[in-house]
Protein backbone atom coordinates (compact mmCIF):
# COMPACT_ATOMS: atom_id res chain seq x y z
CA UNK A 1 0.00 0.00 0.00
CA UNK A 2 2.95 2.27 0.74
CA UNK A 3 4.74 1.73 -1.73
CA UNK A 4 1.81 2.05 -3.96
CA UNK A 5 0.81 5.40 -3.01
CA UNK A 6 4.47 6.17 -3.65
CA UNK A 7 4.98 5.25 -7.02
CA UNK A 8 1.20 7.00 -7.78
CA UNK A 9 3.11 10.42 -6.49
CA UNK A 10 6.22 9.75 -8.06
CA UNK A 11 6.94 13.44 -10.28
CA UNK A 12 7.09 11.13 -13.39
CA UNK A 13 3.32 9.36 -13.09
CA UNK A 14 2.10 12.62 -11.58
CA UNK A 15 3.22 14.31 -15.00
CA UNK A 16 1.64 11.90 -17.23
CA UNK A 17 -1.65 11.89 -15.38
CA UNK A 18 -1.98 15.61 -14.68
CA UNK A 19 -2.08 16.10 -18.71
CA UNK A 20 -5.56 13.88 -18.63
CA UNK A 21 -7.04 15.65 -15.42
CA UNK A 22 -6.16 19.22 -16.36
CA UNK A 23 -8.95 19.64 -19.06
CA UNK A 24 -11.98 17.66 -16.35
CA UNK A 25 -10.93 21.35 -14.22
CA UNK A 26 -10.78 23.54 -16.93
CA UNK A 27 -14.45 23.06 -18.49
CA UNK A 28 -15.85 22.47 -15.31
CA UNK A 29 -14.49 26.13 -14.48
CA UNK A 30 -15.37 27.96 -17.37
CA UNK A 31 -18.98 26.52 -17.16
CA UNK A 32 -19.84 27.28 -13.86
CA UNK A 33 -18.18 30.67 -14.35
CA UNK A 34 -20.18 31.08 -16.90
CA UNK A 35 -23.62 29.89 -15.60
CA UNK A 36 -22.59 31.79 -12.29
CA UNK A 37 -21.69 34.95 -13.41
CA UNK A 38 -25.19 35.40 -15.24
CA UNK A 39 -27.02 33.54 -12.50
CA UNK A 40 -25.67 36.60 -10.11
CA UNK A 41 -25.60 39.60 -12.72
CA UNK A 42 -28.65 38.87 -14.37
CA UNK A 43 -30.95 36.05 -12.58
CA UNK A 44 -30.89 37.15 -8.88
CA UNK A 45 -32.70 40.31 -7.74
CA UNK A 46 -31.41 42.79 -6.11
CA UNK A 47 -30.70 43.22 -2.58
CA UNK A 48 -33.59 45.35 -0.13
CA UNK A 49 -30.39 47.44 1.44
CA UNK A 50 -27.50 47.37 -0.84
CA UNK A 51 -29.12 47.63 -4.31
CA UNK A 52 -26.93 46.45 -7.46
CA UNK A 53 -23.64 47.02 -5.25
CA UNK A 54 -24.02 43.59 -3.58
CA UNK A 55 -23.57 41.43 -6.28
CA UNK A 56 -19.86 41.88 -6.20
CA UNK A 57 -20.84 39.28 -3.60
CA UNK A 58 -20.08 36.47 -6.30
CA UNK A 59 -16.52 37.21 -6.93
CA UNK A 60 -15.46 38.59 -3.41
CA UNK A 61 -17.00 35.94 -1.59
CA UNK A 62 -15.65 32.80 -3.70
CA UNK A 63 -11.83 34.31 -3.63
CA UNK A 64 -12.23 34.93 0.00
CA UNK A 65 -13.17 31.16 0.54
CA UNK A 66 -10.58 30.12 -1.50
CA UNK A 67 -7.51 32.46 -0.06
CA UNK A 68 -8.59 30.02 3.06
CA UNK A 69 -8.72 26.95 1.64
CA UNK A 70 -5.46 27.00 -0.58
CA UNK A 71 -4.21 27.87 2.67
CA UNK A 72 -4.99 24.84 3.99
CA UNK A 73 -3.72 22.88 0.97
CA UNK A 74 -0.40 24.34 1.28
CA UNK A 75 -0.26 23.57 5.41
CA UNK A 76 -1.54 20.34 4.75
CA UNK A 77 1.11 19.34 1.68
CA UNK A 78 3.77 21.07 3.58
CA UNK A 79 3.32 18.62 7.20
CA UNK A 80 2.97 15.75 3.90
CA UNK A 81 5.78 16.83 3.18
CA UNK A 82 8.29 16.95 6.31
CA UNK A 83 6.60 13.67 7.60
CA UNK A 84 6.68 11.45 4.44
CA UNK A 85 9.29 13.09 2.74
CA UNK A 86 7.30 13.31 -0.45
CA UNK A 87 8.95 15.51 -3.03
CA UNK A 88 5.15 15.79 -4.63
CA UNK A 89 3.70 17.87 -1.63
CA UNK A 90 6.27 19.93 -1.43
CA UNK A 91 5.82 21.06 -5.44
CA UNK A 92 1.84 21.03 -4.76
CA UNK A 93 2.55 23.72 -1.80
CA UNK A 94 4.75 25.73 -3.88
CA UNK A 95 3.07 26.31 -6.33
CA UNK A 96 -0.18 26.83 -4.65
CA UNK A 97 1.27 29.70 -2.47
CA UNK A 98 1.12 32.38 -5.50
CA UNK A 99 -2.30 31.03 -6.94
CA UNK A 100 -3.33 31.85 -2.88
CA UNK A 101 -2.01 35.32 -2.77
CA UNK A 102 -3.53 36.43 -5.54
CA UNK A 103 -7.29 34.58 -4.17
CA UNK A 104 -6.40 36.69 -0.97
CA UNK A 105 -5.68 40.15 -2.96
CA UNK A 106 -8.91 39.71 -4.85
CA UNK A 107 -10.84 39.43 -2.12
CA UNK A 108 -9.29 42.07 -0.16
CA UNK A 109 -9.83 44.66 -2.87
CA UNK A 110 -13.03 43.69 -4.01
CA UNK A 111 -13.69 43.98 -0.72
CA UNK A 112 -12.16 47.60 -0.55
CA UNK A 113 -14.44 48.18 -3.74
CA UNK A 114 -17.17 47.23 -1.94
CA UNK A 115 -16.60 48.64 1.41
CA UNK A 116 -16.46 52.52 0.06
CA UNK A 117 -20.02 52.79 -1.69
CA UNK A 118 -21.66 50.56 1.67
CA UNK A 119 -19.77 51.29 4.73
CA UNK A 120 -18.27 54.77 3.61
CA UNK A 121 -14.62 53.56 3.69
CA UNK A 122 -12.00 51.57 1.61
CA UNK A 123 -9.90 50.02 4.36
CA UNK A 124 -10.56 50.07 8.43
CA UNK A 125 -8.69 48.14 10.83
CA UNK A 126 -11.04 45.72 12.36
CA UNK A 127 -10.07 41.91 13.01
CA UNK A 128 -11.61 40.32 9.94
CA UNK A 129 -10.14 42.55 7.06
CA UNK A 130 -6.62 42.48 9.26
CA UNK A 131 -6.51 38.88 9.81
CA UNK A 132 -7.17 38.55 5.89
CA UNK A 133 -4.50 41.25 5.28
CA UNK A 134 -1.91 39.03 7.32
CA UNK A 135 -3.13 36.22 5.42
CA UNK A 136 -1.46 37.90 2.21
CA UNK A 137 1.51 38.33 4.02
CA UNK A 138 1.85 34.65 5.15
CA UNK A 139 1.82 34.16 1.48
CA UNK A 140 4.19 36.64 0.65
CA UNK A 141 6.38 35.64 3.30
CA UNK A 142 6.20 31.68 2.43
CA UNK A 143 7.06 32.14 -1.43
CA UNK A 144 10.02 34.46 -0.16
CA UNK A 145 11.16 32.13 2.14
CA UNK A 146 11.29 29.39 -0.44
CA UNK A 147 13.30 31.37 -2.64
CA UNK A 148 15.83 32.33 0.05
CA UNK A 149 18.10 28.72 0.53
CA UNK A 150 20.10 27.52 -2.74
CA UNK A 151 19.44 24.16 -1.00
CA UNK A 152 16.01 23.01 -2.26
CA UNK A 153 15.50 20.91 0.28
CA UNK A 154 16.04 23.35 3.43
CA UNK A 155 13.95 25.51 1.17
CA UNK A 156 10.98 23.35 1.08
CA UNK A 157 11.51 22.39 4.96
CA UNK A 158 11.67 26.11 6.19
CA UNK A 159 8.90 27.02 4.41
CA UNK A 160 6.46 24.16 5.26
CA UNK A 161 7.18 24.98 9.26
CA UNK A 162 6.26 28.24 8.51
CA UNK A 163 3.01 27.54 6.59
CA UNK A 164 1.82 25.00 9.33
CA UNK A 165 2.78 27.97 12.22
CA UNK A 166 0.57 30.68 10.15
CA UNK A 167 -2.48 28.06 10.23
CA UNK A 168 -2.92 29.57 13.55
CA UNK A 169 -4.53 32.58 11.28
CA UNK A 170 -7.51 30.58 9.63
CA UNK A 171 -9.77 30.17 12.44
CA UNK A 172 -8.95 33.56 13.59
CA UNK A 173 -10.27 35.42 9.99
CA UNK A 174 -13.29 32.73 10.12
CA UNK A 175 -13.66 33.42 14.02
CA UNK A 176 -12.98 37.19 13.66
CA UNK A 177 -16.63 38.48 12.94
CA UNK A 178 -18.62 36.07 15.68
CA UNK A 179 -15.06 37.08 18.38
CA UNK A 180 -14.93 40.55 18.31
CA UNK A 181 -17.10 43.76 17.18
CA UNK A 182 -16.26 44.35 13.25
CA UNK A 183 -17.36 46.17 10.82
CA UNK A 184 -17.49 43.54 8.33
CA UNK A 185 -20.63 41.51 8.97
CA UNK A 186 -21.51 38.07 10.00
CA UNK A 187 -20.92 35.07 7.16
CA UNK A 188 -23.73 34.67 4.87
CA UNK A 189 -23.33 30.72 4.78
CA UNK A 190 -21.79 28.70 7.42
CA UNK A 191 -22.74 24.82 8.13
CA UNK A 192 -25.38 25.49 10.32
CA UNK A 193 -27.10 28.55 8.91
CA UNK A 194 -27.72 30.52 5.50
CA UNK A 195 -28.69 34.09 5.94
CA UNK A 196 -29.09 34.56 1.84
CA UNK A 197 -33.00 34.51 1.62
CA UNK A 198 -33.24 34.00 -2.04
CA UNK A 199 -32.13 30.71 -3.78
CA UNK A 200 -30.83 32.66 -6.83
CA UNK A 201 -28.79 34.60 -4.99
CA UNK A 202 -27.59 31.63 -3.12
CA UNK A 203 -27.13 29.22 -6.50
CA UNK A 204 -25.68 32.02 -8.41
CA UNK A 205 -23.05 32.40 -5.00
CA UNK A 206 -22.65 28.32 -4.89
CA UNK A 207 -21.91 28.23 -8.77
CA UNK A 208 -19.00 30.57 -8.54
CA UNK A 209 -17.67 28.89 -5.76
CA UNK A 210 -17.15 25.79 -7.04
CA UNK A 211 -15.66 27.54 -10.10
CA UNK A 212 -13.29 29.32 -8.09
CA UNK A 213 -11.99 25.94 -6.83
CA UNK A 214 -11.99 24.31 -10.06
CA UNK A 215 -10.20 27.19 -11.46
CA UNK A 216 -7.54 26.35 -8.59
CA UNK A 217 -7.10 22.78 -9.47
CA UNK A 218 -6.45 23.61 -13.11
CA UNK A 219 -3.88 26.67 -12.56
CA UNK A 220 -2.09 24.24 -9.38
CA UNK A 221 -2.02 20.97 -11.69
CA UNK A 222 -0.44 23.23 -14.50
CA UNK A 223 1.93 25.05 -12.40
CA UNK A 224 3.02 21.53 -10.62
CA UNK A 225 3.52 20.27 -13.74
CA UNK A 226 6.53 22.61 -14.83
CA UNK A 227 7.79 22.70 -11.63
CA UNK A 228 8.00 19.07 -11.30
CA UNK A 229 10.22 19.33 -14.99
CA UNK A 230 12.07 21.82 -12.94
CA UNK A 231 12.72 19.75 -9.69
CA UNK A 232 13.32 16.35 -11.69
CA UNK A 233 15.82 18.20 -14.72
CA UNK A 234 18.70 15.78 -14.02
CA UNK A 235 16.32 12.25 -14.53
CA UNK A 236 16.29 10.80 -17.55
CA UNK A 237 12.55 10.97 -18.35
CA UNK A 238 12.34 14.83 -18.11
CA UNK A 239 15.25 14.61 -21.07
CA UNK A 240 13.12 11.95 -22.95
CA UNK A 241 10.33 14.69 -22.56
CA UNK A 242 12.61 17.01 -23.78
CA UNK A 243 13.73 15.59 -26.49
CA UNK A 244 10.75 14.38 -28.16
CA UNK A 245 9.55 18.35 -27.37
CA UNK A 246 12.57 19.45 -29.53
CA UNK B 1 10.08 4.94 17.31
CA UNK B 2 11.09 5.00 13.74
CA UNK B 3 11.98 8.45 12.34
CA UNK B 4 8.87 8.84 10.33
CA UNK B 5 6.81 8.63 13.58
CA UNK B 6 9.67 11.06 15.60
CA UNK B 7 8.82 13.52 12.56
CA UNK B 8 5.33 13.19 13.07
CA UNK B 9 5.07 14.31 16.55
CA UNK B 10 7.70 17.09 15.87
CA UNK B 11 5.02 18.45 13.44
CA UNK B 12 1.87 17.68 15.75
CA UNK B 13 3.97 19.66 18.40
CA UNK B 14 4.40 23.01 16.44
CA UNK B 15 0.90 22.83 15.53
CA UNK B 16 -0.17 22.50 18.98
CA UNK B 17 2.66 25.03 20.53
CA UNK B 18 1.65 27.54 17.79
CA UNK B 19 -2.60 27.22 18.88
CA UNK B 20 -1.75 27.52 22.37
CA UNK B 21 0.55 30.47 21.73
CA UNK B 22 -2.18 31.95 19.24
CA UNK B 23 -4.60 31.62 21.76
CA UNK B 24 -2.88 33.47 24.36
CA UNK B 25 -1.75 36.35 22.31
CA UNK B 26 -5.57 36.50 21.44
CA UNK B 27 -6.53 36.17 25.07
CA UNK B 28 -4.05 39.08 26.13
CA UNK B 29 -5.35 41.57 23.92
CA UNK B 30 -9.11 40.43 23.23
CA UNK B 31 -10.01 44.13 24.70
CA UNK B 32 -8.09 45.90 21.62
CA UNK B 33 -9.27 43.78 19.03
CA UNK B 34 -12.78 45.64 19.37
CA UNK B 35 -13.35 47.60 16.43
CA UNK B 36 -16.51 49.53 18.73
CA UNK B 37 -17.90 49.74 21.93
CA UNK B 38 -21.49 49.69 22.43
CA UNK B 39 -23.66 52.49 24.22
CA UNK B 40 -23.78 49.78 27.03
CA UNK B 41 -19.99 49.41 27.63
CA UNK B 42 -19.85 53.72 27.36
CA UNK B 43 -22.10 53.91 29.76
CA UNK B 44 -20.45 51.08 32.08
CA UNK B 45 -16.98 53.29 31.62
CA UNK B 46 -15.35 50.72 29.58
CA UNK B 47 -14.56 52.96 26.62
CA UNK B 48 -11.70 55.45 27.11
CA UNK B 49 -12.15 58.64 28.38
CA UNK B 50 -11.02 61.72 26.98
CA UNK B 51 -9.84 59.90 23.88
CA UNK B 52 -11.07 59.58 20.76
CA UNK B 53 -12.53 56.22 20.23
CA UNK B 54 -15.61 54.38 17.85
CA UNK B 55 -19.53 53.89 19.08
CA UNK B 56 -21.26 51.18 17.55
CA UNK B 57 -25.00 50.45 17.51
CA UNK B 58 -28.53 51.36 15.83
CA UNK B 59 -29.71 54.56 14.50
CA UNK B 60 -32.57 55.24 16.53
CA UNK B 61 -35.95 55.90 14.96
CA UNK B 62 -37.43 59.27 14.37
CA UNK B 63 -34.08 60.90 16.17
CA UNK B 64 -32.19 61.90 12.58
CA UNK B 65 -32.50 65.82 12.57
CA UNK B 66 -30.40 67.57 9.98
CA UNK B 67 -29.74 71.02 9.50
CA UNK B 68 -27.60 71.69 5.58
CA UNK B 69 -24.62 69.57 6.05
CA UNK B 70 -25.02 68.83 10.08
CA UNK B 71 -26.83 66.13 11.03
CA UNK B 72 -27.81 65.31 14.84
CA UNK B 73 -28.97 61.65 16.14
CA UNK B 74 -29.07 58.55 18.61
CA UNK B 75 -27.18 55.78 18.58
CA UNK B 76 -28.73 53.12 20.86
CA UNK B 77 -28.13 49.19 21.64
CA UNK B 78 -32.14 49.27 22.92
CA UNK B 79 -30.50 48.87 26.33
CA UNK B 80 -28.93 52.60 26.39
CA UNK B 81 -28.64 55.37 23.84
CA UNK B 82 -26.47 58.45 23.27
CA UNK B 83 -26.82 61.72 21.09
CA UNK B 84 -24.23 61.94 18.11
CA UNK B 85 -23.42 65.12 16.43
CA UNK B 86 -21.78 64.74 13.05
CA UNK B 87 -21.15 67.07 10.26
CA UNK B 88 -19.72 65.67 7.13
CA UNK B 89 -20.67 63.06 4.34
CA UNK B 90 -23.22 60.11 5.29
CA UNK B 91 -22.69 56.92 3.82
CA UNK B 92 -25.31 56.26 1.47
CA UNK B 93 -27.14 53.23 3.69
CA UNK B 94 -27.27 55.43 6.92
CA UNK B 95 -30.65 55.41 7.24
CA UNK B 96 -32.92 54.98 10.98
CA UNK B 97 -32.70 51.61 12.09
CA UNK B 98 -29.27 50.88 10.48
CA UNK B 99 -26.16 50.01 12.36
CA UNK B 100 -23.65 52.37 12.43
CA UNK B 101 -19.94 52.79 13.31
CA UNK B 102 -18.78 56.48 14.43
CA UNK B 103 -15.50 57.76 15.24
CA UNK B 104 -15.37 60.46 17.68
CA UNK B 105 -15.31 61.33 21.31
CA UNK B 106 -17.57 62.10 24.32
CA UNK B 107 -18.19 65.39 25.41
CA UNK B 108 -20.67 66.42 27.84
CA UNK B 109 -22.77 63.52 27.13
CA UNK B 110 -22.42 64.16 23.26
CA UNK B 111 -20.52 62.08 21.01
CA UNK B 112 -19.02 64.27 18.90
CA UNK B 113 -18.40 62.44 15.44
CA UNK B 114 -15.38 62.86 12.76
CA UNK B 115 -16.49 59.67 10.99
CA UNK B 116 -19.48 57.59 10.48
CA UNK B 117 -19.56 54.16 8.79
CA UNK B 118 -22.46 52.36 7.82
CA UNK B 119 -22.27 48.37 9.08
CA UNK B 120 -24.61 46.06 7.32
CA UNK B 121 -25.47 42.66 7.92
CA UNK B 122 -25.19 39.38 6.66
CA UNK B 123 -28.51 38.76 5.27
CA UNK B 124 -29.56 38.94 1.57
CA UNK B 125 -33.14 38.98 -0.10
CA UNK B 126 -34.98 41.39 -2.81
CA UNK B 127 -37.44 43.71 -1.48
CA UNK B 128 -40.35 42.41 -1.53
CA UNK B 129 -39.26 39.95 0.78
CA UNK B 130 -37.68 42.30 3.25
CA UNK B 131 -41.28 44.23 2.62
CA UNK B 132 -43.13 40.78 3.28
CA UNK B 133 -40.87 39.86 6.54
CA UNK B 134 -41.44 43.54 7.63
CA UNK B 135 -45.07 43.52 7.43
CA UNK B 136 -45.58 40.08 9.27
CA UNK B 137 -43.48 41.53 11.77
CA UNK B 138 -45.91 44.72 12.29
CA UNK B 139 -48.77 42.25 12.56
CA UNK B 140 -47.83 40.47 15.91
Amino acid sequence: MWKWIQAFASPKNFYQISQKIIPWFLVPFIVLALVGLYWGLIVAPVDYQQGESYRIMFIHVPAAWMSMFVYLVLAISGGIGLIWQIKLAYVVAKVSAPIGAAFTFLALVTGAVWGKPMWGTWWVWDARLTSELILLFLYLAYMSLNNAFDNPKTASKASSVLAIVGLVNLPIIHYSVNWWNTLHQGASVSVNKVAIQDSDMLIALLLMGMAFKFLYGALMLMRARDEVLVTEQNSSWVKKVIMEHK
Amino acid sequence: MTKRQNRMILVALLVMGVSLAGYLGLKAFNENLLYFFSPTDVTEGKAPKGKSFRLGGMVAKNSVKRDGIKVMFDVTDYANTFRVNYSGILPDLFKEGQGIITTGSLIDGIFMATEVLAKHDENYMPPEVADALEKAKNKQ
